[in-house]
């Protein structure tokens, strides 16, 4: 009996250890990154990093502004392409897929989530880089527009998901009851459906706003990578991802801390997207 | 909204009729770009397997990704081996020892989220700064293997809790009604009953190790060789990212396309067939 019971506690603490394992995690990641990152950014300067509009290694000039632009302007595109598409392919699915090609239809979204981004990237390179540089008759084709239009199309299947279990979730009754009241079926799924999955809705877009900031490879092989102020959509540009990756072979010393610190603002930048999915989330299950 | 305009029958809505158009058209697009894509790959890459692909050592004149796909299966496994009885502990203790409430099960909550929004690269710096160099293992497969096992750790908490849950408390109550205890239960009983979702869990975090390049090239490095536990190697992913970069063998990163999205589609495929599983009960 003894023995038993000893047993039984050692396992239920080994299945608690077991639990805080990613409490450990996210702690070490933000110790290991910040502890890192800050005295690079302290050394620097706070405004010079987070302002400065020159990154220069060479010349120890380490403004990360061109990257945060590039970020949030690359980000905004992708949203612009991506999200309207993504809703209205989640409300076919949630409410107009014919009953026999949905199964169909969501392993496909799943193999589009599959894709590994360096495949996207591939194809991107290949695909889109020449079409934009002969549609818009510029020598290079990798710009802001390639990258954008390559993450619009990365973001889909995550957008989808969340949006259509969102759609899912609202209860049948709201829709029956317009169209009881003469809606027709379009009209209830657009009006009444749709608003009152308001919020899941939201927090999928914002979830694939997260899932453009962080990606790393497709953009590096789309986006031309110049790391200077975004100037306009058929010009390269760098985001902070890529500036990561580009440098971070051969950096050393003060460079290579301004990279690490260029992950620190990526890092705060995804903290509190996932901060607002994770509000909207617990706001959409209270509203059930 | 507009009230007062939806007395309109279903025929004489125009609205209805271009909302329901544009939901179709959006639908066709989506699946038109997937299609595009992955018929691309195929018929440009299909054509460039060949033989000395498949070499057993990469060379510089030949780029074969043996060594590749070998490293990649090397890196799932022990990856797999530190997540998953780490991501299945803790999804027993969260649906067997707790009531779903408290201070302690929230943080873990909250933090499994985080993880799962960490982009691959902030992974990357992390095992770079801690495995590589605060515990000294340098660009290793077991750097990028316990990296990749932080990142697939939510995932496969997240499968084995739901799979966990769907388990009817009737066994439980059977099992302790014969007078089993807790831990005989839970791995006598509930385990074996949530297989097929916590596999579900374990083929996807497949998916993710095999797909994964930007984390990997700052832990386990890109060297083309076969590696042991604490060399440096490259898994099909980031050789493909190398190859095409590099812009050297074109073919053969047309060619290392296929065989990725052949592995993304036997890993969907095979999760299907887990779901399917569940679904049967």
């Amino acid at each position: 009996m003894k023995v038993r019971e000893m047993k039984e506690t050692l396992m239920k603490i080994v299945f608690l250890i077991a639990a805080c394992a990613s409490v450990l995690a996210v702690i070490l990641i933000c110790v290991f990154l910040f502890a890192n990152g800050i005295p690079a950014i302290r050394q620097i300067g706070v405004f010079d990093f987070l302002l400065g509009k020159t990154w220069k290694p060479g010349n120890n000039l380490y403004g990360v502004l061109p990257m945060i632009m590039g970020s949030i302007y690359v980000t905004a595109g992708a949203i612009i392409f991506g999200v309207p598409i993504a809703l209205l392919t989640s409300i076919f699915l949630a409410r107009f897929c014919p009953h026999k090609i949905y199964g169909f239809c969501r392993s496909a979204i799943n193999l589009m989530a599959g894709v590994p981004s360096v495949v996207y990237g591939f194809f991107g390179l290949v695909v889109l880089v020449p079409f934009v540089k002969e549609v818009f008759g510029i020598p290079n084709g990798n710009t802001m527009l390639t990258a954008s239009i390559l993450l619009a199309i990365m973001i889909l299947p995550t957008v989808v998901g969340v949006t259509e279990s969102a759609l899912q979730s609202v209860p049948d009754s709201y829709y029956e009851g317009a169209l009881a009241l003469g809606a027709t079926h379009t009209q209830s799924v657009f009006f009444i459906v749709v608003p009152a999955a308001k919020s899941g809705i939201i927090a999928g877009i914002v979830l694939g706003i997260g899932r453009a900031v962080g990606e790393t490879m497709a953009v590096i092989m789309v986006a031309g990578n110049q790391a200077r102020m975004p100037k306009g959509l058929t010009k390269g540009i760098r985001t902070l991802t890529s500036n990561i990756v580009l440098e971070m072979g051969y950096a050393a010393d003060l460079h290579r801390e301004a990279l690490i610190a260029t992950g620190v603002v990526l890092f705060v930048f995804i903290l509190i997207i996932n901060l607002i999915v994770t509000v909207l989330n617990r706001r959409s299950e209270h509203g059930k | 909204m507009e009230n007062n305009k939806i007395v309109v029958t279903y025929r004489k809505s125009y609205t209805s009729k271009l909302l329901t158009a544009l939901t179709w058209g959006a639908f066709c697009l989506a699946m038109a770009v997937l299609a595009f894509l992955v018929l691309f790959i195929l018929i440009k890459g299909l054509g460039n397997i060949t033989p000395d692909l498949f070499a057993l050592e990469y060379t510089s004149e030949n780029a074969s990704l043996v060594p590749a796909v070998v490293n990649t299966l090397f890196m799932t496994i022990i990856s797999l081996l530190i997540a998953v009885p780490l991501g299945v502990f803790a999804a027993i203790f969260l649906v067997e020892y707790t009531d779903n409430k408290g201070k302690l099960v929230s943080l873990i909550r909250i933090t499994a989220e985080t993880l799962s929004g960490i982009p691959s690269i902030v992974y990357g710096l992390f095992g770079m700064l801690f495995f590589a160099t605060a515990l000294n293992w340098g660009y290793s497969m077991l750097t990028g293997a316990f990296t990749m096992a932080i990142m697939i750790l939510p995932l496969i908490m997240r499968t084995s809790e739901e799979a966990l849950l769907s388990v009817p408390d009737s066994y439980r109550e059977a099992s302790f009604g014969l007078g089993a205890g807790k831990l005989r239960t839970i791995f006598r009983i509930v385990l074996p009953s949530a297989i097929p979702g916590i596999l579900s869990g374990i083929i996807l975090g497949t998916g993710r190790v095999v797909g994964e390049t930007a984390a990997l090239i700052f832990t386990a490095g890109t060297v083309a060789k076969y590696a042991g536990f604490m060399d440096s190697g490259r898994t099909l992913a980031v050789h493909m990212y190398v190859l095409s970069s590099e812009g050297l063998h074109m073919d053969k990163a047309y060619a290392t396309a296929v065989i990725l999205l052949g592995f993304v589609l036997l890993i969907n495929g095979l999760s299907g067939l887990a779901a399917k599983k569940i679904a049967k009960g």
